[in-house]
């Protein structure tokens, strides 16, 4: 790589070919503002808010889009400059839909801050925003207002860069350009997999997640209901950047107080039914390679796939349909606690199960989907009332005017409130394999990973596609027909590199006996539903708050939970056995291919 | 500047004496870089409109390293009252095709695409089995290269070179950012040349001819001819071939109809030039550059009609990715809406001026880009029309 030097505002800057001027402006601290910009995607330079004036040059150049060149002379802040971004500022918002002050999204706008940056006069321009634009609220997790989109086509490139979904696309030309799906189909019945990255992604409140937090609010006000909470690993690590905490902060304790002071009932935690999914999960596995390898069943397939993940499942069941076989049939932790919410929770407690509310809070805007997929009924009852995000639930504790900075901690309540390290690590790409690992091996060997501290390195970080393998020796009796195996297991996340586990799988190629699949990238701790802005680093340092929330809990395999233990005693017998088949299990359906 | 005489010529569809292959053999015989000096030393410049030097294209295409390259006849012709290309390919269509031959041959190519719009799909009657034939002759002669169709897609972005390749990939035909530039980023990511139709017959022609008979003729900065489309309020409008570096006010002399208030310049992107600089404007890339579009307005016309015109077809053929160019297009047409009912003060047209001038630094393409080219000349020349 070779070093070019480049003069930006009169200050020196050397950086490697190939970098723009928007990297280079970064290094020397140069703030250029940006919309159509982000980390986490390709080069667009369409919003062209962030021009700059290069030397030599009659246009202005987008510092997003032109590579740095050595010798270059750019200015940022000249009057040229500020004049053209003020300008497009004020088209941008000429086409917006101005209501701030009913907008989800006010207050966390970049559109909203650079007006504001830039002072626009909102009378500067004729208001060409079409009129009677209808908000597209037909899918159950994510909501389209037209209205509000600046075109920077951030949603259309995640779909198709980080995802390979392509559900979003950019129809029409000129005055008639707008974000819209193949067909202009409402996005209920296009091929989104609502896993909710274009929200995230989305500067404005053009996408924003489905929000259920008034129903909530009202079960909480109606006495005769008794509402349970269940919280998902990675809201505990990234709820914080919606309270003034910094990115990365742990703020278990404190969210579990606020909860209860919103007015719930029980607050318990889906790190529970995370643990609960690794031992059905990883009985599942143990099975799975018995028939295929002990009893040469055919109709076995491997690899077997994980399921935790919504926008995952409805992925495959759209793309890949014809190998739906290979998904485990263990529903996702929030499914699992809505079912036993209903069953076992209601019997212990003593609450005739039609008055429980069950509401999960998640870092996801398919869990939303999936609670509503009609099948999730097995308790007799909507196993999962409301799916939030994170985000949804920071709006709850402000507008519960708590101060949550202020707030003492507070455990968990019971039952079904406590976990493991093994589920706590859900959160992040490759906390599945990692806790399922740890469960699998030890039953099949009675001994512990072979990993230091029982951290299973090669599964964790933020590379596309993971691989590792374990090799089984000394096998118990139960599972001598293991004996020498490798196992060889895969992790993915970003439905992009799913995509190619899946074309691998596809073509019979699969060296896999067991793959982790999470729709988002980083795993939910990047997921649909978490605090904007998220991008690379900041999914780095949510996935470190996990790890350590993982090596501070005193348990860290999930079948030595002792609320796991104590479940299979008391109701689900065993794994696998016909309880579990009845409400921890489900089967998935083809959808349609565009 | 170089004012000229209207002097008509006949390089393009003259064919006399010409035998395209004969031209394409004599270039075989010439070394690439020959052929490039002499495209270089002519001076011709791309007959598309942005008027970028041919030779420079080629030899920049040229020295790029890479097994593949690609030449591309852009025939997405789709500037408002623009249609000789349509004219060339019908009746010189061989002329063309050795165009792109001896330029491959220059740079390196083996392959070669005319990307012809799509209203102008009727010529692929013809094209078709020319260009089969063509193939097969150009083989003969040991020169490893072969052209395709491929029929535009309907935009007129497309016409745009990067949105052009876009098109051709099967994706959306949006500009791309720049740099890179297509001689080292093009088609399917590699160097590529991409000329008009017209460019493409002059270097046929310099070839041919030689580069003293076309470098006599035209200016410094506009050597050569060009190909005019005709129209509006004349009787002789069609397609003629005039020298470069004419006076507006002799052109006016001989398509007006004795009385032209106005001529617009290059289409819908260029400029208006009203009756009192007839005089002391040339047609030329040191004037008022042109791809061949020439309307001519009289008297009976209202300006106000001809801008809302170019503006609703801007609004409508911008590709909507960029901001100065997709909101900037609807803002002038409203606004000029707005002033013409009076719910904004005249005033405002200085607003819009000073918008034209944002579209034209800040925007990604050559579309928003020259907007401004009609809207000032128009509004500034024509102010009351746009006003009462």
């Amino acid at each position: 790589m070779s070093i070019i030097n480049l003069t930006i505002d009169n200050k020196k800057v050397s950086i490697e070919k190939g970098q723009t001027i928007l990297d280079a402006a970064k290094k020397v601290n140069v703030r250029i503002p940006t919309l159509c910009h982000h980390e986490d995607l390709c080069v667009a330079g369409n919003c062209r808010v962030c021009v700059v004036e290069v030397e030599g040059s009659k246009t202005l150049s987008a510092s997003c889009a032109v590579p740095a060149e050595d010798g270059m002379v750019v200015k940022t802040n000249t009057p040229k400059v500020r004049n053209a971004r003020k300008d497009i500022v004020a088209l941008l918002v000429s086409e917006h839909n101005t209501q701030c002050t009913t907008c989800y999204r006010s207050m966390n706008c970049e559109l909203q801050a650079l007006s504001a940056e830039y002072n626009i006069d909102n009378n500067r321009y004729l208001s060409v925003l079409k009129p009677n634009i209808e908000i597209d609220r037909s899918s159950w997790s994510i909501e389209k207002d037209d209205s509000k989109c600046v075109r920077c086509q951030r949603c259309v490139r995640t779909c198709a860069e980080l995802q390979h979904v392509n559900a979003l696309t950019v129809s029409g030309k000129g005055k008639d350009m707008k974000i819209s799906t193949f067909m202009d189909l409402p996005l209920n019945e296009a091929i989104c997999t609502n896993c909710g990255q274009c929200v995230i992604h989305c500067p404005t409140g053009a996408l924003t997640e489905r929000r259920y937090f008034d129903r909530v609010w009202e079960a909480i006000g109606n006495e005769k209901k008794h509402v349970v909470i269940n919280t998902a690993p990675s809201v505990r690590v990234a709820i914080g950047e919606m309270l003034g905490y910094p990115v990365g902060s742990r703020v278990t304790g404190k969210m579990v107080t606020s909860l209860k002071r919103l007015g719930v009932d029980s607050v318990l935690d889906t790190d529970f039914s995370a643990d609960l999914t690794i031992v059905e999960e990883g009985y599942e596995l143990l099975q799975r390679l018995r028939k295929a390898l002990v009893e040469n069943d055919t109709s076995i397939k491997l690899p077997m796939i994980t399921s935790c993940s919504p926008g995952w499942v409805k992925f495959i069941e759209h793309i890949f349909p014809e190998h739906l076989g290979h998904l485990s049939t263990c529903k996702s932790p929030q499914q699992m606690f809505g079912a036993l919410s209903k069953t076992y929770y209601a019997e212990k407690k003593g609450i005739d199960p039609k008055d429980i509310v069950s509401i999960s809070i998640m870092p996801c805007a398919a869990k939303k989907f999936e609670a509503n997929r009609p099948e999730m009924n097995d308790s007799g009852y909507r196993d999962i009332d409301a799916g939030l995000t994170t985000r949804e639930l920071g709006h709850m504790i402000n507008q519960a005017g708590l101060n949550f900075a202020e707030l003492e901690d507070s455990e968990f309540d019971s039952i079904m409130g406590e976990s493991t390290g093994a589920g706590a690590i859900f959160g992040a790409t490759g906390g599945v394999m990692e806790a399922a690992l740890r469960t699998a091996y030890e039953l099949v060997t009675g001994r512990d990973v072979p990993f230091d501290n029982l951290n299973i390195l090669p599964v964790r970080g933020m590379e596309g596609i993971k691989e590792a393998a374990i090799k089984l020796e000394n096998c118990l009796p139960d599972w001598s027909f293991l004996e020498g195996v490798e196992l060889k297991v895969a992790v993915a996340h970003g439905l992009i590199n799913a995509r190619k586990i899946m074309d691998q799988v596809a073509a019979g190629k699969s060296p896999y006996h067991f793959i982790e699949v999470m729709a988002c990238p980083g795993g939910c701790i990047g997921g649909g539903g978490q605090p904007i802005p998220t991008n690379d680093e900041i999914r780095k340092k949510r996935a470190e708050a996990i790890y350590e929330e993982d090596m501070n809990m005193p348990v860290r395999k999930s079948h030595k939970n002792p609320e796991i233990i104590k479940i299979y005693k008391e109701f689900l017998k065993e794994p696998l056995g016909e309880v579990s088949h009845r409400l921890l299990h489900t089967s998935y359906k083809k959808r349609n291919h565009y | 500047m170089g004012y000229k005489g209207l002097k008509k010529v006949d390089i393009i569809f003259d064919c006399a004496n010409c035998e395209p292959l004969e031209v394409l053999k004599k270039a075989l015989a010439m070394t690439p870089d020959q052929i490039i000096e002499q495209i270089i030393s002519s001076g011709l410049r791309g007959r598309g409109g942005a008027g970028f030097p041919t030779g420079l294209k080629w030899k920049l295409a040229k020295a790029e390293k890479s097994d593949v390259k690609y030449v591309i006849c852009n025939a997405d012709e789709g500037e408002p009252g623009t249609f000789k290309d349509r004219e060339i390919l019908d009746v010189v269509p061989s002329k063309v095709l050795v165009g792109m031959a001896i330029c491959a041959y220059a740079i390196g190519a083996k392959e070669g695409f005319v990307y012809l719009r799509n209203e102008y799909n009727f010529l692929l009657k013809d094209l078709n089995p020319l260009i089969e034939k063509f193939n097969k002759n150009i083989q003969n002669l040991g020169l490893d290269f072969t052209i395709k169709m491929f029929s535009g897609s309907g935009a007129y972005i497309c016409g745009e070179e990067s949105a052009l390749f876009e098109s051709m990939e099967g994706k959306r035909g949006e500009p791309r950012n720049k740099p890179p530039y297509p001689t080292k980023i093009g088609y399917n990511g590699k160097p590529t040349v991409i000329n008009n139709v017209e460019t493409l017959v002059y270097c046929t022609m310099i070839i041919r001819i030689g580069v003293e008979p076309f470098k006599k003729l035209g200016t410094s900065d506009s050597r050569g001819s060009k190909v005019f489309s005709i129209s509006g309020d004349t009787t002789k409008a069609g397609i003629y071939e005039l020298e470069l570096g004419i006076g507006v006010d002799e052109f006016v002399k001989e398509f007006g109809n004795g009385d032209t208030k106005a001529v617009q310049i290059g289409g819908a992107s260029g400029f208006c030039v009203p009756r009192k600089d007839f005089k002391n404007k040339i047609i030329g890339f040191e004037g008022v550059p042109t791809g061949g579009s020439m309307m001519i307005f009289n008297s009976s016309r209202s300006m106000y009609n001809v801008l809302k015109d170019y503006l609703e077809f801007f609004a409508e053929e911008s590709c909507g990715q960029c901001t100065p160019c997709r909101v900037g297009t609807q803002q002038l047409l409203k606004g000029i809406e707005a002033i013409k009912r009076g719910e904004k003060p005249s005033s405002y047209l200085n607003q819009l001026l000073k918008l034209t001038e944002t579209m034209k630094v800040a925007s990604k393409c050559g579309l928003g880009q020259s907007v401004q080219n009609s809207f000032s000349s128009i509004v500034n020349n024509f102010r009351e029309e746009m006003i009462y």
